[in-house]
């Protein structure tokens, strides 16, 4: 089966290809040491020259240069292929793949690119590629080739659709004939059922190319479009409140994780911790570290770094909130203006200490790959890392209520909290529930430090962006209740981004602060205020 | 509050001394020449400013081992306004009432340089300020020599708009909220309407300072990029929430040969702690790049390079700015053979240096510098290619001509005492600047 496909698509390259005579090897490297000297402008007719030729060794080529690996080697002037080699660069030969050896990078000179030039030679790989054996190499042809639209494509583009067996790429490709039939001078019919066609995606590209025929159209043809356009709007506009919420439910994950240690240090114990965005902070810097330590110990394990880095930013903040608790907090307890105080001044020592230590600049956390990138789905569009990020919190989120309900550690804490005298009376060591309780709040927060790290900066301020927000998401959510939390985190990050499109970033942010303190006003407890004896206290 | 933050300053100053960069200081008690560097080492602008301290050092460093200036060594006198506008003011007046310092080396935020002006004004000193700002303003006591919005922004559209940069027709001004975005983007905002753009086809958003949640602006880009014609972004986004923007844009799969992003507050420094291989094309309009192939640049990187002690510190166009300002001023000093104030100002104006990039940098009579304007691509190394640059020097331009009230306003301080910053050519009047935005 596998052979038949390819002897098809061997036949396909050879009819595509058959009026053009085959190229001689000295012919193809002059052409392509073309590429080397001048101007941008060179370098496109240089491009265009080469993609005449429709030689199946010109895509590589292609493609090296726009990914900033051809070379011009100065002692000849040849045009190379430059890997980076433990030495130097690897030379290869462009044309027939041959190994030129190692040289020193003083010794070569890049060929430059620019978007221009990027832009070209991905429509030009597009069209060398639409017949490609490489299911991923044809998709990324028919996109490109929908993406220009050239109608100089569309004899191709039908060879290529009859021979797709793939239903994705066919229609992807199905679409781009159908924009390039909308180009061109067919007839209306055509174009009717092309526009038909378009507006059956339903998405927002199809939008697209139907807001740029709408212009050049004949007459006849111009309410149908314009109806298209129209319809598409409506279905949009549907999906756009489904992508609003989804925004806000990830804008919420973050807020979630950022609050809920202070949900635990604030609102279990009462402390007013200043220093809860730096443990955030110390989180983010554990991964920093964590991808240092893997880096030179084991560079296999890079992609499942950050599952290092969740314990270990967890130990190392709980560690450090142990110490935090023992050696500041413990002295203060019943007066929250000095804790207030000492925690902020406490803030930044930390923020300074990790300044010294590590330099002011952002450090570079590296993204796994299963972390980046968008999926689509109907009309909405996820990011990995985001989803990663929910998916995150609400672990995070089930597994502190699991140890708060479910252990005899939570249990002590539930009784410390709320009748610390009848505790103690038990025989409950109160001083170590309180550092554990301590610690458990950092260590959640030098968590979500890990998840942050892969959305923000991993710098010494960090932590300020999210103290505020946190202190809100708890107040607001009612202290000393995880839930509130949680239902907290929700509406102020889905209420936020269903104001940002219509009020802009900076007005939503004030409105939801005005918002907050109205709540407050009414409700002083917040959302689900605690009831009994504790509240008195 | 004070408290804290002075004795993390010292706490700072420690450090930076045990890592023998404040070495000198001691040595020369004696007959030294004082300058003063004024660049927060705390606080949220210290992610940008500690690096201008430390070239700060290294530059006075560089020019006692060549024997210093009038024959006296140089000592750098090194503060710490904490990220904290108000204290910037009072750091400024110590550095020049109390410790005497012959000029001051310093600022980062336009905020921050208009809350020391009155200070020295008052106290008749100068300041060099190396950042690329939103201009409107021409001051006695301050050397600009950092980009004036001719020198950066009106380039980069005039790029974006040319057949080679992409024949952009649609703009998104993306911006941070404050004073020096606001007035970038007014000036665009005229120059793009001037050229000819349609309003609908201009749509500007501002966000918050440290803004970290991109989701809604990002995809707001995609679809106001989706209506046919080519767009490209102009940001003047600033600070921290660059990271987050920058991530957002990778992970949506915005890529420079759709949409290109243009910047100008994001250099190699920030993309340090990025991922750039997913950035590829994205561009940066600055007067100078690390990449430079020059042997002033090469020369220059190397020498900052044994000097901090790390050959992976970057060097970008703010160092340069804070470069060619030292450099004008040894000169400027040795010419008037005095650093008094005065004497130095009138023997500034006119001064040339040679800049890293090959050209030439010249102090004009509204205290700017002529500057090369230079369009890079972001490369996957984190480092920018140059794809495009002016031809020559453009002088900067204090009160852009793009704005219709500042038409016909030019500033001249050839002679310092009786100069004007804000000449009005139609009526031939010295007017007084209009307040901040």
């Amino acid at each position: 089966m596998a052979t038949r496909i390819l002897t098809l698509i061997a036949f396909l390259f050879a009819v595509a290809f058959a009026p053009l005579p085959a190229l001689a090897q000295d012919d193809l490297a002059a052409e392509i040491n073309a590429l080397g000297p001048g101007s941008f402008a060179d370098r496109t007719k240089a491009i265009d020259v080469l993609v005449a030729t429709g030689d199946e060794r010109v895509p590589p080529v292609l493609q090296a240069l726009s990914d900033g690996n051809l070379y011009i080697r100065r002692s000849d002037g040849k045009v190379v292929i430059a890997t980076k080699a433990a030495v130097g660069l690897q030379l290869t030969d462009p044309v027939d793949g041959a190994d030129l050896g190692a040289l020193p990078a003083s010794e070569l000179e890049k060929i430059k690119t620019n978007n221009g030039l990027r832009g070209r030679i991905r429509t030009a790989i597009g069209k060398l590629t639409l017949l490609s054996p490489d299911q991923p190499v044809r998709l990324a042809a028919a996109q490109s080739v929908l993406k220009n639209a050239d109608p100089a494509m569309l004899e191709l583009l039908d060879q290529a659709i009859a021979a797709e067996t793939d239903p994705g790429i066919k229609s992807t490709m199905e679409l781009a004939r159908s924009v390039i039939v909308l180009k061109t001078d067919a007839s209306v019919d055509d174009k009717r059922a092309a526009i038909d066609l378009v507006v059956a995606q339903n998405n927002r590209a199809a939008q697209t190319v139907l807001r740029n025929t709408l212009d050049t159209a004949p007459d006849e043809l111009k309410p149908t479009i314009a109806a298209g356009i129209d319809s598409i709007g409506r279905t949009l506009a549907v999906w756009d409140v489904g992508q609003n919420l989804l925004y806000g439910i990830s804008l919420s994950s973050v807020l979630l994780l950022a609050a809920i240690g202070l949900a635990i240090t604030f609102g279990v114990m009462g402390v007013i911790n200043m220093a809860h965005g730096e443990m955030v902070m110390l989180g983010a810097y554990t991964t920093y570290v964590t991808q240092l330590v893997i880096q030179s110990v084991a560079p296999g394990l890079m992609e499942y770094s950050l599952a290092f880095a969740v314990p270990a930013a967890f130990l190392i903040t709980a560690l450090i909130g142990i110490g935090i608790e023992r050696g500041i907090i413990r002295w203060l307890y019943g007066r929250p203006l000095e804790t207030l105080l000492a925690t902020w001044g406490l803030s930044l020592v930390l923020q300074q200490l990790v300044r010294t230590i590590f330099g002011p600049t952002n450090k570079l956390v590296q993204p796994p790959t299963w972390m980046s990138g968008t999926f689509e789905l109907w009309n909405l569009s996820f990011t990995w890392n985001r989803l990663w990020i929910i998916v995150f919190a609400i672990a995070v989120f089930i597994a502190l209520q699991i140890i708060l309900n479910r252990t005899p550690l939570g249990l002590q804490m539930r009784a410390v909290t709320q009748n610390r005298r009848m505790a103690s009376a038990m025989g409950i060591r109160t001083p170590f529930v309180d550092a554990m309780t301590f610690g458990l709040g950092s260590g959640i927060a030098g968590m979500a430090g890990v998840a942050l790290s892969q959305i923000d900066n991993v710098s010494p301020n960090l932590g300020q962006g999210y103290i505020i927000d946190s202190f809100m998401v708890v107040v607001f959510g009612g202290v000393g209740n995880l839930w509130g939390t949680l239902i907290g985190a929700l509406s102020l990050g889905v209420a936020n981004k269903f104001l940002e499109p219509y009020a802009g970033a900076v007005l939503a942010k004030i409105a939801i602060l005005i918002l907050i303190i109205l709540f407050i006003q009414r409700r002083p407890r917040g959302l689900f205020a605690l009831k009994g004896r504790a509240v008195e206290s | 509050m004070t408290g804290i933050s002075r004795m993390m300053a010292g706490f700072g100053l420690g450090v930076a001394m045990t890592a023998g960069a404040l070495a000198p200081i001691t040595a020369y008690a004696q007959d030294t020449i004082k300058v003063g560097v004024l660049h927060s080492l705390s606080g949220t602008m210290a992610i940008s400013e500690t690096t201008l301290k430390d070239t700060m050092l290294f530059l006075i460093d560089e020019q006692n081992k060549k024997g210093g200036v009038l024959g006296k060594k140089l000592e750098a006198v090194v503060v710490d306004p904490a990220s904290d506008w108000p204290l910037f003011a009072e750091k400024a007046r110590e550095l020049i009432a109390v410790n005497g310092v012959a000029a001051v080396f310093g600022c980062w935020t336009s905020s921050s340089r208009k809350s020391v002006l009155p200070v020295f004004k008052e106290l008749n000193s100068i300041l060099f300020y190396p950042v690329q700002y939103e201009g409107e303003e021409s001051e006695k006591n301050v050397i600009y020599t950092g980009a004036a919005p001719n020198q950066q922004a009106i380039p980069a559209v005039d790029y974006l708009m040319s057949e080679e940069g992409g024949a952009v027709k649609r703009w998104v001004l993306e911006a941070t909220d404050y004073v020096y975005p606001r007035t970038t983007n007014k000036i665009l905002e005229q120059y793009l309407k001037d050229k000819g753009v349609a309003p609908e086809d201009i749509k500007i958003n501002y966000t918050p300072f440290g803004f970290s949640d991109w989701q809604t602006e990002v995809a707001a880009i995609k679809e106001f990029g989706s209506a046919g014609k080519k767009t490209a972004v102009v940001s003047t986004i600033n600070g921290d929430a660059n990271v987050p923007f920058y991530k957002e844009l990778a992970n949506q799969g915005v890529s420079a040969e759709d949409i290109p992003v243009v910047a100008f507050s994001v250099g190699e420094e920030e993309l340090a702690g990025m991922d750039t291989s997913a950035l590829v094309g994205h561009l940066a309009a600055w007067n100078y790049f690390q990449s430079v192939d020059n042997p002033a640049n090469a020369e220059f990187i190397k020498n900052w390079h044994a000097f901090i002690g790390n050959d992976k510190r970057t060097t970008n166009d703010p160092m340069e700015a804070a470069y060619l300002g030292f450099n004008l001023w040894v000169q400027a000093v040795e010419k008037a053979g005095t650093t008094d104030t005065d004497a130095v100002l009138k023997a500034i104006v006119g001064l040339e240096v040679p800049n890293l990039t090959g050209g030439t940098a010249k102090v004009l009579p509204n205290h700017h510098l002529t500057k090369p304007v230079l369009i890079g691509e972001i490369q996957a190394d984190g480092q920018f290619e140059t794809v495009w640059q002016t031809e020559g020097d453009v002088p900067g331009d204090a009160w852009s001509d793009v704005l219709p009230e500042d038409k016909g306003i030019e500033a001249d301080w050839t002679d310092p005492l009786t100069g004007c910053g804000r000449f009005n050519t139609a009526t031939n009047t010295c007017e007084v600047a209009p307040a901040a935005m």
